[in-house]
């Protein structure tokens, strides 16, 4: 008994010394705030390495799914479909995967860890930038795997490797710009499954009425003009053309005016939303 | 306290109120609050669920804007410098404002470099608290896997990486064994030992009792009652008379005579040889005991005890303060 009584004063004289020891450190800047946010989302890559398995699980699906079942009706053969398919199923991956965004976004703040972060003295945008970073490192990683299985399956980029990496740059640009429609979602809906439901509902119709799986040539004249408006198909035709070595720099361009257009949106709605969260 | 200078920029206060007020769809949360909360002191928010406690504190915690009213925090107004405010506060939420899947170690080096500390440093910083929390064992551990009374001093472990001027404590016992809840007084008082303001809340009577210099009674959005707690036990009168009869049969005489001296209704107790009453003016007490010798009434026993905060509460409000319900409200 005795000794449980010292031990307690002694930690709390461990207690007050901890307390008055400290020097106060120098506010820490936007760049390594963000950063630091960065590496918080990835830490959680190594508790729940299975998140890891959800981004790849449906892009190696659809892949196989698409070439195998649909490639030889589509375009002839299965390899020539493949040549075609592959830049699109990366574009899909990527832009699916944002809604992850999202969803984790808002189960923080159900969480009430972000309290916290909103009541110390940080750049406020940080823990936003700083998830959306560790999501566009977790895309490239999605990009990476999602090549591999291409180039095993018999994927031949003429692009070489210049052209194959700057098309996954120019995805990750784009997934990050468009990450900010999905962090206004997070803030609004109530439930991280509502937010997922949502997100899915815009994404797919998006996704499917795009120049990902077929050439639009064989669409009916109004559902091509759509087709061709969606932001999803003008990178898809870029990545194609930075992979294929048919580039043409107007869609990179159309691709970086479409990003900055989203996050010239979605960015100010998103920090409004979060400032003023209940 | 309302006559202190409102325009003077240094002051003896931490937190400076008037009038705040919350409305959530027509439905006034807070409701007029004003606070003068000197510094170095803890303050005790006492209220029942729902009362408007958690609202109060992540308004001055500049987590959601008021409706109504002003503040000034640490002498920096709420409103128009929130900057200055967040630098110098620090929040433990009423659930956990930590990351669960990380670590407790990972915990307080995010917090750590986030306040602006290298990496190194940021590393010795955690390591140390972890040690003074008694959390070095579990340090690696994530803290979904820590107990109750863990994740409560991770919680406020990572409050205080640098320490706050002032720290806000939303329910920080909820919930916990009497034996967590124990180290948490303790790291409270600690706290305020090295000169930190602390505005808690609570349920729990007993705990604003044994931790606060002074206390709110919160109900409705509204404070009903402020003061020490010795003020608040005065202003219910000064406390309750139990007596006990050596002879049960003369408990109605003993019954008519202590009404009458004490001018208070007297209760008979469950133990038929027992009698109690509220008193209002401690003289009488003695006189009434008196009177009950000359009427050949013999007491075998006698105490004055001081009413609980239970029922301050119970006059105040006119109902028991609710313990903690299953149905708690969010946010
Ligand atoms: N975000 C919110 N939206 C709507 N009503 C809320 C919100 N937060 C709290 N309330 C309501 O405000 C009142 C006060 O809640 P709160 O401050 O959490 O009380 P306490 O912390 O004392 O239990 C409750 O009636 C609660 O339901
Ligand atoms: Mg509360």
């Amino acid at each position: 008994m005795e000794q449980n009584t010292q031990s307690k004063i002694g930690q709390q004289e461990q207690l007050r010394k901890v307390l008055l020891s400290q020097e106060r450190p120098p506010k820490a800047g936007a760049v390594s705030a963000s950063l630091t946010f960065g590496w918080r989302a990835l830490l959680k890559i190594k508790y729940v390495p299975e998140q890891l398995l959800d981004v790849t699980f449906f892009p190696v699906m659809f892949t196989l799914m698409f070439t195998y079942l649909f490639g030889g009706a589509l375009a002839g053969s299965t390899s020539k479909y493949l040549q075609f398919l592959l830049p699109g199923i990366l574009v899909q991956t990527v832009v699916f995967t944002t809604v992850y965004t999202g969803v984790a976004l808002n189960t923080d703040i159900s969480k009430g860890i972000f309290d916290r972060f909103r009541s110390m003295p940080i750049w406020s945008p940080s823990p936003l930038v700083g998830a959306l970073i560790a999501d566009t490192f977790r895309y490239g990683i999605a990009s990476v795997i999602v090549m591999i299985l291409g180039l095993i399956l018999g994927f031949r980029p003429n692009g070489g490797l210049s052209g194959v990496v700057l098309g996954i740059v120019l995805i990750l640009i784009f997934a990050f710009s468009l990450s900010w429609i999905f962090t206004v979602i997070g803030l609004i809906l109530r439930t991280p499954n509502s937010v997922m439901g949502v997100s899915m509902t815009l994404l797919f119709p998006v996704t499917f009425a795009s120049n990902i799986f077929v050439d639009p040539a064989t669409m009916p004249s109004w559902l091509r003009a759509v087709v061709d408006v969606n932001p999803v198909s003008v990178l898809t035709t870029a990545v194609r053309g930075f992979m294929q070595g048919t580039i043409d720099i107007g869609e990179v361009v159309w691709v970086l005016v479409a990003s900055a257009i989203l996050i010239a949106i979605f960015a100010p709605i998103t920090m409004y939303l979060y400032r003023h969260k209940r | 306290m309302n006559s202190s200078k409102p325009n003077s920029n240094y002051s003896e206060l931490a937190v400076e109120a008037s009038g705040l007020v919350k409305i959530f769809s027509r439905h006034r949360a807070v409701d007029g609050v004003d606070l003068a909360i000197p510094k170095g002191t803890v303050y005790g928010f006492l209220g029942p669920n729902g009362a408007g406690k958690t609202t109060t504190i992540r308004m001055l915690a500049t987590l959601l804007k008021p409706d109504e009213g002003s503040a000034k925090i640490l002498g920096h107004d709420l409103i128009r410098e929130p900057g200055a405010v967040r630098s110098r506060v620090s929040l433990t939420g009423q659930f956990a404002s930590i990351d669960e899947n990380l670590s407790g170690m990972e915990n307080l080096i995010l917090i750590a470099r986030l306040m602006g500390y290298t990496r190194k440093q940021a590393k010795t910083r955690a390591a140390e608290l972890l040690s003074a929390f008694g959390l070095e064992e579990a340090a690696k551990r994530q803290v979904k896997k820590y107990s109750g009374g863990m994740r409560r001093r991770i919680d406020i472990a990572a409050s205080i990486v640098v320490r706050p001027d002032l720290l806000f404590l939303d329910e920080p016992t909820t919930g916990l064994d009497p034996r967590s809840r124990n180290q948490i007084w303790d790291i409270v008082r600690v706290l305020v030992g090295t000169g930190t303001t602390v505005l808690l809340t609570t349920q729990y009577l007993e705990e604003a009792d044994q931790l606060a210099d002074r206390i709110a009674v919160i109900d409705h959005g509204k404070i009903i009652a402020e003061g020490t707690s010795g003020e608040l036990k005065a202003s219910v009168g000064s406390g309750v008379l139990h007596v006990r009869l050596l002879d049960r049969e003369k408990r109605s005489g003993a019954q008519r005579l202590l009404s009458e001296r004490l001018g208070t209704p007297v209760h008979l107790s469950n133990d038929p040889a027992a009698l109690s009453a509220r008193v209002t003016q401690t003289e009488r007490v003695s006189e009434a005991l008196g009177e009950l010798a000359k009427a050949d009434i013999r007491v075998t026993d006698f105490s004055l005890g001081q009413p609980s905060l239970d029922e301050v509460f119970l006059t105040l409000t006119g109902r028991p303060a609710v313990e903690k319900t299953s149905k708690e409200s969010h946010a």
